[in-house]
């Protein structure tokens, strides 16, 4: 900021609102399964207080460190592929006109699909008998078949997710781009900057604001994936596409463990948000050591 | 100089066309899919899962007429659009104050509540449906569109609230202390000053509520059973009947994108303007 806001206590009465709205949707569940959490549910109307027991033993479960870790991998590929091709779209876009319009609204459309349609669009898209993807794969003699082979199942739920989630990014990195002013491209031509110094040093800066949302977006909404693959795998060929969210879900009501299952998101919350904040605060810290902080 | 000016403008048509050719090849990547369930949509049940075509062989908008004549079809695209508007209505304006708070104001725990409420989009939907079905019947609003909206608004408004301090930290302070020695109350001076400043940013917003909403699944189906049945809800309905209606689900899949795509269509120039998102 570049003057110093003024103190007004009096501001929470304009924040209070949302405060309201959000706290009655997020917090009485919240705490209705921190209650579960620590309880044995034998029935509607019979259960027992086990204190830490269930947390105990869903840190003991040895299928759940392989899907955080399975998980872990897929929200890194996730964020490494959809981060700087959302940015090389971005800098591709005609910034403009009739063109910029119809970019954005073709680009925008796999956002607009409802979560289970995407999965089942990519069911029948990626079959190699029906499937416009498998066929097209298959006839390049790529061996390829999502629902026996696991690689393939990875790579395929990996590549629904770009091509699902990569246009959020390019329209958040495009919109930031259009807000830089002119006159800072007018400075780097006067220096002679090359295209990749006006992307590291005027480029990448602004864009941090729209990056740091994008980044925190797709990071959280990778790591709690569940319609998707649910619908385009189930979770398999094995468990090669179980993500935690999908293995939750397995033991929260195919299992009716809801005890464990409780304990468990509530440490699966925790760990996003141990890993939002670190990311916060690195995207943070990398704009300030450039000493060119947006606004 | 000269010579990096020349250099530069040998190079720059060349480094464009690339460009273009990137985005053309990412614009068919993503157009494919969508391809896909539009040729689905074209096709009857019989020939998607017995045969591959390149193009529909016929060309029958049976499907469509099935969703269009069906009561359980389009009454899902009502409750989905009724419920999805209401929460980006609400959640916009929820948002509106409380971003002019973050952007003007600092107070005892600002950073906190700003990322506290970040936090609340980061629940994993699975485990609190069943809390939330508990909430939500206790208060007797299951079935209902505004139970839809007000869950939704757990992660539309962290959001909302995000984008727009984004658009109003860019906006001077100096018009609000202007406004002040003129006289003005703060609620007529924010809906007939400020709130036409910020009009691209309530655009963006709005877009990416509704977004955010019409997509979801999970929430919505759990506190909806038939009043307020979303489509999105009504099209796993298929796969229960006797095998998958592959046509249909495609017809009403391809449906699902029409009013997202009136809405971006109507903020594109909002975009195309530029945000920078002021708070990190």
């Amino acid at each position: 900021m570049s003057t110093v806001k003024p103190v007004n206590q009096r501001a929470w009465w304009l924040v209070l609102p949302v405060l309201l709205s959000v706290a009655f949707s997020a917090l009485i569940p919240l705490m209705t399964v921190v209650n579960y959490s620590v309880q044995d549910i034998l029935g509607p109307s019979s259960s027992v207080f086990v204190g830490m027991e269930w947390y105990k033993e869903v840190l003991r479960d040895s299928d759940l460190h392989s899907a955080l870790v399975r998980q872990l991998l897929f929200s890194g590929a996730v964020l490494a592929a959809e981060i700087p091709l959302g940015i090389a779209l971005a800098l591709a876009m005609p910034a403009a006109g009739w063109r910029a319009s119809l970019v954005l609204v073709l680009l925008a459309m796999p956002l607009l699909v409802p979560w289970n349609v995407v999965g089942t669009i990519w069911q029948i898209f990626s079959r190699a008998d029906i499937g416009l993807l498998g066929y097209a794969l298959t006839r390049f003699g790529i061996d390829y078949n999502y629902s026996q082979s696991s690689v393939a199942a990875w790579c395929t739920v990996l590549i629904m997710d770009i091509w699902h989630w990569t246009p959020l990014v390019a329209l958040l990195a495009y919109a930031g781009l259009r807000a830089i002013p002119e006159a800072y491209y007018q400075a780097a031509r006067i220096d002679g900057a090359s295209r990749w110094a006006v992307f590291r040093h005027i480029q990448l800066p602004k864009l941090r604001g729209v990056l740091m949302i994008a980044v925190l977006l797709r990071f959280m909404d990778s790591f709690m994936i569940y319609t998707e693959p649910f619908v385009l795998t189930g979770g398999g060929p094995g468990t090669s596409t179980t993500f935690l969210s999908q293995y939750l879900t397995q033991k929260a009501v195919g299992q009716f463990d809801l005890g464990p299952a409780a304990a468990f998101s509530l440490i699966y919350f925790l760990i996003i948000l141990l890993l939002c904040f670190v990311l916060y605060n690195y995207i943070k810290d990398a704009g300030t050591a450039d000493g060119k902080g947006v606004s | 100089m000269k010579r990096s000016q020349e250099t530069s403008g040998l190079r720059a048509p060349s480094r464009r066309r690339w460009g273009l050719l990137f985005l053309i090849v990412y614009l068919l990547f993503t157009l494919a899919p969508i391809y896909w369930m539009l040729h689905m949509s074209l096709r009857s049940n019989l020939a998607i899962t017995s045969s591959f075509a390149w193009l529909p062989e016929s060309f029958s908008l049976a499907n469509y007429a099935t969703i269009f004549t069906d009561p359980a079809w389009y009454d899902g695209y009502i409750n989905s659009i009724i419920y999805v508007v209401l929460n980006t209505i609400m959640s916009v304006t929820v948002a509106l104050p409380a971003a002019y708070a973050f952007s003007r104001y600092s107070f005892i725990g600002d950073k906190h509540l700003f990322f506290w409420l970040l936090t609340n989009r980061m629940t994993p939907a699975a485990v609190f449906l069943l809390p939330f079905f508990q909430l939500y019947t206790a208060i007797g609003l299951m079935d209902t569109h505004i139970a839809v909206a007000l869950a939704h608004m757990v992660f539309n408004v962290p959001l909302a609230v995000w984008i727009l301090e984004g658009f109003m930290s860019a906006v001077p302070r100096e018009i609000d202390e202007t406004a002040w020695i003129d006289g003005y109350s703060f609620p007529r001076f924010f809906v007939r000053i400020f709130v036409p400043l910020i009009k691209a940013g309530i655009g963006v917003t709005a877009f990416f509520c509704f977004m955010f909403s019409w997509v979801e699944l999970l929430l919505a189906r759990t506190l909806t059973s038939v009043d307020a049945k979303p489509i999105a809800a009504t099209m796993t309905r298929t796969i229960s009947a006797s095998g998958m209606d592959w046509g249909t689900l495609a017809a009403a899949g391809v449906l699902t994108i029409v009013p997202g795509a009136l809405v971006i269509y109507f903020v594109r120039h909002y975009i195309a303007k530029g945000f920078a998102m002021g708070r990190v």
